[in-house]
């Protein structure tokens, strides 16, 4: 086992004030530590839900930075703020009425034509996803495509703020995804499933294990195969 | 201390040895434990089985049974309102199904109250921060349906009934699974992108105690796939959602559940709302950190929905048991108690101790695994002890790109390996560390199989219910649990509503709550609901202060 490492300390800038943290922590904790207590801006802690999009620009350098507060280390110097909240208009669809012809999201998000394809989207994405070649192959009505390159999105909304063509990206990957979903092959399985079910053919079976007493569905449930132990023999 | 990517180079010499054991493990796996064996490594090693970590109930309708310190606590504490506070005479909102909590369950009941006919302006979700903040968001593996013809709802049950050690209500475990393949195909009509393979089937897995492969997965982000897609549907259907409010307390005429109290967190205001209906679906208690556990949970798994419903007098039932996850990150110290994917042991990573050696067969019931793991680091002292003192598990991800070959991280892990990659750690080449971390709260507010709790007008969908999982849950349950169950309850509340008159409204069961914390001579200033979790540091909250309470005490 090492020895334990003293903590050092470093200064963050957060929207514009000093603090003095602990290294090591996220910017979340950082933020924490220093006595701000969130409401907005952390939510699932983790990296999935998008809460916590995070700006900043570290010590004698022109770039911003993007990332989650929750899944990146503050860093000495650094000055940040949270984007928590991002203004954007969702357009109101019903999926099952989109057509196959013509180019559904050009319909609903006109402005994905105004794309000048900077690749600020891009760069501000804090999953690094090509969020501006997910927007050209919408723009081309490639659907799949557009679907497959957005599928990581947690929809923070950096994008879109970002987006000289005040384009909302995250919108349009999700309308994209959905409207792939429309198109994938269907289960032959699923469907044979539900009218097994629909039919009630495992009803009775249903019926004898909530009949049995406990002795005896013990019994099968040790008595059970296991599908992943049998693909290892 | 040299960092040789990503990993101390103390961390290196035991993965050196995870390397050389490595070739002769790709074709072995360990036994699994007989029923026996699970006891015993249950009872010596899983916090759920110590008797100082819980307490008799003192009050209420569980007076008696033993629950998990943490929850006691808040079941036991003056509400964190006064009746005379409130002014009950101004509604302003009059709901026919009231649904709190904007998560999986949430959002699920919402969309079927409306397919069951109640108008979509005659609904409302309550949330406290924002519409899809929560676990269901964060849950990566998958959701369990079985629909292949080796598998039944037959075996599906017998799996979920015994990995909740034969301790779920038989009514709910039935519904569950016989509606697993409705709930999926429901999600496909509305575009969920599963994981599938050429002839259109899924590609399933097994996880932890399943006897067959049944996970339906979207990569490791199957929670976000389903809710970000739930819940675009029902913005397109404009179901209204009141964000970054939290309930308070629910309101009865003296019988049934007739509205709440709601408090907008950002400007400390509460409002009245009149529900014929209420559904809770306020997820779980990771951020209680039950035994001090690091969780996997989001910011607002607080229990508030549990306190809701004991308040007016609902029965809970299974809060002596929490679930640990057996593979939260134990490195870096940024993601230590960080979900990751019990998918990753299904596409064949298997635990490994310090010397690199297996000790556990890799897809047990998650309370096994996580008190193996826990045997493994204390009990026979085989962890990897990391600079900050925490044991861990080797999990062998390098496995996973040997087994299915290159390539096979980033396209089902993704989430996974992000995670990792962001802090110099490449999975695909490096195992990961891993330690239990708080994960799912098993138990909850009682239903049944209608989702009805044990108060008129009061249903519940999702992690806040209990007796679905019984005292251990199996993987792709709960996503399976909060479809099915708020499905269930949208459609109970929304026929409830239909045939109900709008009640009275009144706060006197805190009158009652606050005489039987007298009677049982509990004596606190402990007060609950909490609605987040305090983080603040302890120097930053050493200097705080209250001015509105300075300046008007």
């Amino acid at each position: 086992m090492p020895d334990k490492v003293k903590t050092k300390m470093i200064r963050v800038h957060i929207m514009g004030k000093e603090h003095l943290v602990p290294e090591g922590l996220t910017i979340m904790k950082a933020m924490e530590y220093a006595g701000y207590r969130f409401i907005r801006g952390a939510g699932c802690r983790a990296g999935f839900c998008g809460a916590c999009g995070t700006v900043y620009r570290l010590k004698g350098d022109y770039k911003l930075y993007f990332e989650l507060a929750c899944q990146s280390a503050a860093i000495d110097g650094m000055s940040l703020t949270q984007l928590p909240f991002v203004p954007a208009n969702k357009a109101t669809y019903t999926v099952r009425l989109i057509k196959e012809t013509g180019n559904p999201i050009l319909k609903f998000y006109p402005e994905v034509a105004r794309c000048v394809s900077c690749n600020t989207c891009t760069k501000a994405c804090p999953q690094q996803l090509e969020v501006m070649d997910y927007i050209q192959a919408a723009l081309k009505n490639d659907i799949e495509k557009a679907a497959k390159l957005s599928f990581d999105c947690i929809q923070c909304g950096l994008c879109a703020i970002r987006c000289p063509a005040e384009i909302a990206q995250y919108h349009v990957g999700q309308l994209a995804r959905r409207v792939y979903g429309k198109f994938v092959k269907k289960s032959n399985q699923l469907n044979k499933r539900l009218n097994e079910t629909n039919k009630g053919k495992f009803n009775s079976e249903l019926d004898e294990l909530m009949k049995m007493d406990k002795a005896a569905i013990k019994q099968k449930y040790t008595e059970r195969d296991l599908e992943s132990l049998a693909k290892k023999k | 201390m040299e960092i040789i990517n990503g990993y101390p180079d103390y961390m290196r010499e035991s993965i050196n040895e995870v390397v050389k054991t490595r070739q002769a493990r790709l074709k072995k796996t360990f036994t699994p434990m007989t029923m026996d064996e699970r006891k015993q490594v249950l009872d010596k090693f899983h916090p759920d089985y110590k008797a100082e970590g819980k307490r008799s109930l003192a009050i209420g309708p569980n007076k008696g049974k033993v629950t998990l310190s943490e929850v006691a606590d808040l079941l036991e504490a003056h509400p964190i309102i006064s009746p005379k506070d409130i002014n009950l005479s101004q509604i302003d909102y009059d709901v026919d199904v009231l649904i709190i909590g904007g998560g999986g369950a949430g959002t699920v009941a919402a969309l079927w109250a409306s397919n069951n006919g109640t108008p979509v302006d005659k609904i409302l979700i309550v949330t406290k921060l924002r519409h899809g903040d929560s676990n269901s968001m964060m849950a990566q593996g998958g959701i369990q349906a079985a629909d292949r013809p080796q598998d039944s709802p037959v075996k599906h049950y017998l799996d979920t009934y015994g990995g909740g050690h034969f301790s779920n209500k038989p009514e709910l475990v039935r519904r569950l699974v016989t509606e697993a393949p409705s709930i999926i195909r429901w999600h496909v009509t509305r575009g969920v992108l599963y994981d599938r393979d050429e002839n259109g089937d899924f590609m399933e897995l097994s996880g932890g105690g399943t006897s067959r492969d049944r996970l339906h997965a979207a990569k490791d982000y199957t929670g976000m796939e389903i809710l970000r897609c739930l819940r675009d549907v029902s913005r397109n259907r404009k179901i209204p959602v009141l964000e970054f409010t939290s309930v308070v307390e629910l309101l009865t005429d003296g019988d049934r559940v007739t509205g709440a109290v709601l408090y907008n967190m950002e400007n400390e205001q509460y409002s009245i709302i009149r529900a014929r209906a209420t559904i809770l679906a306020t997820g779980g208690f990771g951020r209680l950190h039950v035994q001090n556990f690091a969780t996997t949970n989001h910011y607002g798994a607080t229990a508030d929905g549990l306190v809701l419903a004991y308040h007016v007098g609902a029965t809970l039932r299974d809060m002596d048991t929490a679930q640990y996850h057996p593979t939260g990150a134990a490195y870096p110290e940024q993601l230590v108690g960080l979900l990751i994917t019990e998918k990753v042991r299904g596409m064949g990573a298997q635990p490994l101790n310090i010397d690199g050696k297996t000790f556990v067969f890799p897809l047990e019931p998650r309370d096994v695994e996580a008190a193996a793991f826990i045997r493994e680091c204390y009990g026979r002292k085989k962890g990897m002890v990391t600079s900050t003192g925490m044991s861990g598990i080797w999990l062998d991800s390098p496995m996973i790109e040997i087994l299915r070959g290159e390539g096979a991280i980033e396209k089902n892990l993704g989430a996974m390996h992000r995670m990792f990659q962001r802090f110099g750690i490449d999975m695909r080449k490096d195992p990961v560390l891993v330690f239990p971390t708080l994960h799912y709260q098993n138990g909850g507010v009682e239903i049944d199989v209608e989702a009805l709790t044990s108060v008129e007008g009061l249903f519940a969908g999702g992690e806040v219910e209990g007796g679905v999982h019984g005292k251990n849950r199996l993987m792709g349950n709960s996503l399976l649990d909060y479809n099915v169950f708020g499905r269930a309850a949208g459609i109970s509340a929304s026929e409830y509503a239909k045939k109900t008159k709008p009640g009275k409204l009144s706060l006197k069961h805190l009158e009652k709550y606050e005489k039987s914390l007298k009677d049982a001579g509990i004596k606190t200033k402990r007060r609950a609901p909490i609605l987040l979790p305090e983080y603040r540091g302890k120097e930053a909250l050493s200097r705080s202060i209250d001015i509105d309470k300075v300046v008007y005490a």
